[in-house]
């Protein structure tokens, strides 16, 4: 039995669990070492936090799940901008659980990513610094109502046509993050169809609230995917970890063609006049569609997004603004560690 | 107060309903046992999945290296005779 | 129904305020926690103005004099420490009320007893935090009493009478007193000393009276929904 610096319960802790790997594998050569890991992530076996993995392994997937984590609470600010203006009671309760549950996947992806010892607090400083980046589609402003039903749909379609293969990623925490997460935001998508399904059908100024909304959001959408896939920096070598299932052009070729239908039974159109069904592309046929900005892309990326400077500004003021009451938690425990502790009540 | 003062680490552990153990559910921050607890009440119990639920600071958890799997939980594996797969009952045999 | 408003409103109006703190609260775990209390409150307002009228009509179509919330609940965020005592204020009235109502057999008595369960956690999580702002640092002690001080003068309005609910408030005075000051003394923190209602305003949330900022407030909220009459959403 080894006593750990930092702990590690089942495989999410902790800080400080430190270089793993060095003591007991001291004896295998680094080739073995290489040879067992490729062999297990071959196998279909989940990586945990204290086996040994290569370092660049480690440093993709706490890059990866830090700009995931980090993307989820940037997230929260552009649904929250209409948390206050939600039209109807209904919608309101829906929109406030919507942003909420981000806020909760942001936490688990922080602890899935603190199990390869960077703590919480660093991973939030290299954000505030803009060292560490989060989804540029966060970037896009939301200018009226319908901008939450497009997330939802659009948005939010997009990133659990991504996250769905990350539920067997090989890594044991993060894919465990993301059977939770995918479970819990079965029902984003579906609420964002679901109001721009009212609106399309409302007066013809709500029609043209929801169709404005989706001519903004289409093509950043489509962006999420990430570069194509002969650009893509660190494609092959997740894809090869099995960290990636599946290349950006796949995933997106397959968020094209669940949208189509599903815009035609919202009775909206897609900015895309090129847009078409070949049924020659694949094996059962699929959409083509227009050349995608990349230059675009690029800019938001590097940070000359509508919105960069803003959502940044305001996760730094917040945490910033609560360093005093965090502060006080933590003097408060100090002062009261001797009575308090172990009074964790199994209830 | 110093500039830093990052709350320390939990495990949560949650029962599912009555009749089940707690199993681990992820982890989170918290400055102290009553506030993980509630935090974790907030968290991984927002949509009805717990009925009672243990916080454990992580820094308290001893674990087994896994670099020392093979001699640590050999023993275990080379002792079929405690499952009941390992017996063979003729078909028909009822109860067993 | 006057009381179903005046209730359904408090928990409309505070749940509003709860929820413009989404994406600014001090630490990711409080955003989780804030939101919760928001949303049971929101549930709760939602069941309270369905027993007067339509929930939407009343709560994006009355005029702001037309409100019958206490002035406490819509109180502006401030900082963390303002909310804080704000939530405690309320809840520490909320709790003992809906068990009463809870007891009885009147039209709010099934709400009452499934909400006072979301009090009775509200309250605690206010009270949690009281300890620790007030026991905390220097600066977290200076600024809880600053705010405890501050929504003093909004706390003698909650136990005005109330037509139609069928309990008293002013009988849940001294029990709100005495909890209230209990958290307070333990979260070393003074009992404020001022009057507990402006002299010219008792009682006046309920009687349509508010505070400026309530204004502002109602016309971010009903915006939207007034720029379109008669749609759905």
């Amino acid at each position: 039995m080894t006593a750990l610096a930092g702990g590690a319960a089942g495989g999410t802790a902790s800080a400080g669990a430190g270089a793993p790997g060095t003591a007991g594998a001291a004896g295998q050569a680094p080739d073995a070492r290489t040879a067992a890991f490729d062999a297990a992530v071959a196998a279909e076996e989940r990586i945990e936090p204290r086996d040994w993995m290569p370092d660049a392994y480690r440093a993709t997937l706490v890059r990866q799940m830090a700009q995931h984590a980090h993307s989820e609470i940037i997230g929260m600010q552009p649904e929250a901008n209409w948390i206050t203006r939600a039209p109807s009671l209904r919608r309101k309760a829906i929109l406030m659980a919507k942003v909420q549950d981000e806020a909760g996947h942001g936490l688990y992806l922080y602890s899935a990513a603190e199990t390869l010892g960077t703590g919480r607090d660093e991973l939030l400083d290299k954000l505030h610094a803009g060292r560490q980046k989060y989804s540029s589609i966060f970037n896009y402003p939301t200018l009226t109502w319908a901008d939450v039903g497009a997330i939802g749909w659009l948005v939010d379609g997009a990133a659990i046509t991504n996250q769905v293969p990350l539920c067997r990623c090989s890594y044991g925490p993060y894919a465990r993050a993301m059977v939770r997460i995918c479970k819990e935001e079965s029902f984003h998508q579906r609420q964002g169809f679901e109001l721009l399904m009212a609106l399309s059908k409302g007066t013809p100024e709500q029609h043209a609230m929801a169709q404005d909304a989706v001519d903004r959001w289409w093509w950043p959408s489509l962006m999420m995917f990430g570069p194509p896939d002969d650009e893509s920096a660190h494609s092959a070598q997740s894809m090869a970890w099995k960290i990636k299932r599946f290349s950006n052009d796949e995933l997106r070729r397959r968020f094209v063609d669940i949208c189509v239908p599903q815009a035609e039974a919202l009775g909206l159109t897609l900015p895309d006049p090129d847009l078409r069904w070949n049924p020659d592309k694949g094996e059962n046929g699929g959409h083509e569609h227009g050349p995608i900005d990349w230059a675009e892309f690029q800019a938001v990326l590097k940070g000359n997004g509508p919105c960069n400077e803003q959502r940044i500004a305001q996760r730094r003021a917040a945490h910033e603004e609560g360093a005093w009451v965090r502060d006080a938690a933590a003097a408060y425990a100090a002062k009261h560690a001797a009575g308090e502790h172990g009074k964790a009540e199994a209830a | 107060m110093s500039e830093r003062t990052d709350w320390p680490l939990w495990e949560v552990f949650v029962r599912a309903r009555r009749g089940l153990s707690h199993t681990h559910a992820g982890s989170l921050h918290a400055p102290d046992a009553e506030f993980a607890l509630r935090n974790a009440r907030d968290l991984y119990t927002r949509r009805g999945e717990g009925v009672s639920i243990w916080v454990v600071p992580s820094a308290a958890v001893t674990a087994s290296s896994p670099d020392e799997k093979d001699p640590f939980f050999a023993p275990a594996a080379d002792k079929p005779y405690r499952h009941p797969t390992f017996y063979e009952i003729p078909d028909g045999v009822k109860h067993l | 129904m006057s009381a179903a408003l005046a209730l359904g409103d408090d928990a409309l109006v505070l749940s509003h305020r709860l929820g413009q703190w989404a994406g600014h609260a001090p630490v990711l775990e409080e955003e989780v926690a804030l939101a919760n209390i928001a949303l049971d409150l929101l549930g709760q307002a939602r069941v309270l103005l369905s027993l007067a009228g339509d929930e939407d009509e009343l709560a994006f179509l009355r005029e702001e004099r037309a409100f019958r919330n206490v002035q406490l609940v819509e109180q502006p965020n401030g900082d963390f420490a303002h909310t804080i005592a704000r939530q405690l204020y309320f809840s520490a009235y909320q709790l003992p009320l809906y068990r009463e109502l809870a007891a009885g057999d009147g039209p709010f008595a099934p709400l009452a007893a499934k909400a006072a369960q979301e009090v009775d956690y509200h309250l605690d999580h206010a009270r949690q935090w009281t300890l620790r702002l007030g026991d905390g640092t220097q600066e977290s002690h200076a600024r809880m009493q600053r705010a405890c001080d501050a929504l003093w003068r909004y706390t003698g309005e909650l136990f005005r009478p109330v037509e139609g609910l069928g309990v008293d408030p002013s009988a849940l005075e001294q029990g709100w007193l005495r909890s209230v000051g209990e958290v307070l003394e333990r979260a070393t923190l003074t009992l404020p000393d001022g009057p507990r209602s402006g002299g010219w305003a008792a009682g006046a949330g309920r009687e349509g009276l508010h505070t400026e900022s309530f204004g502002r407030m109602l016309a971010e909220m009903q915006h939207l929904h007034r720029s379109h009459p008669g749609a759905s959403w």
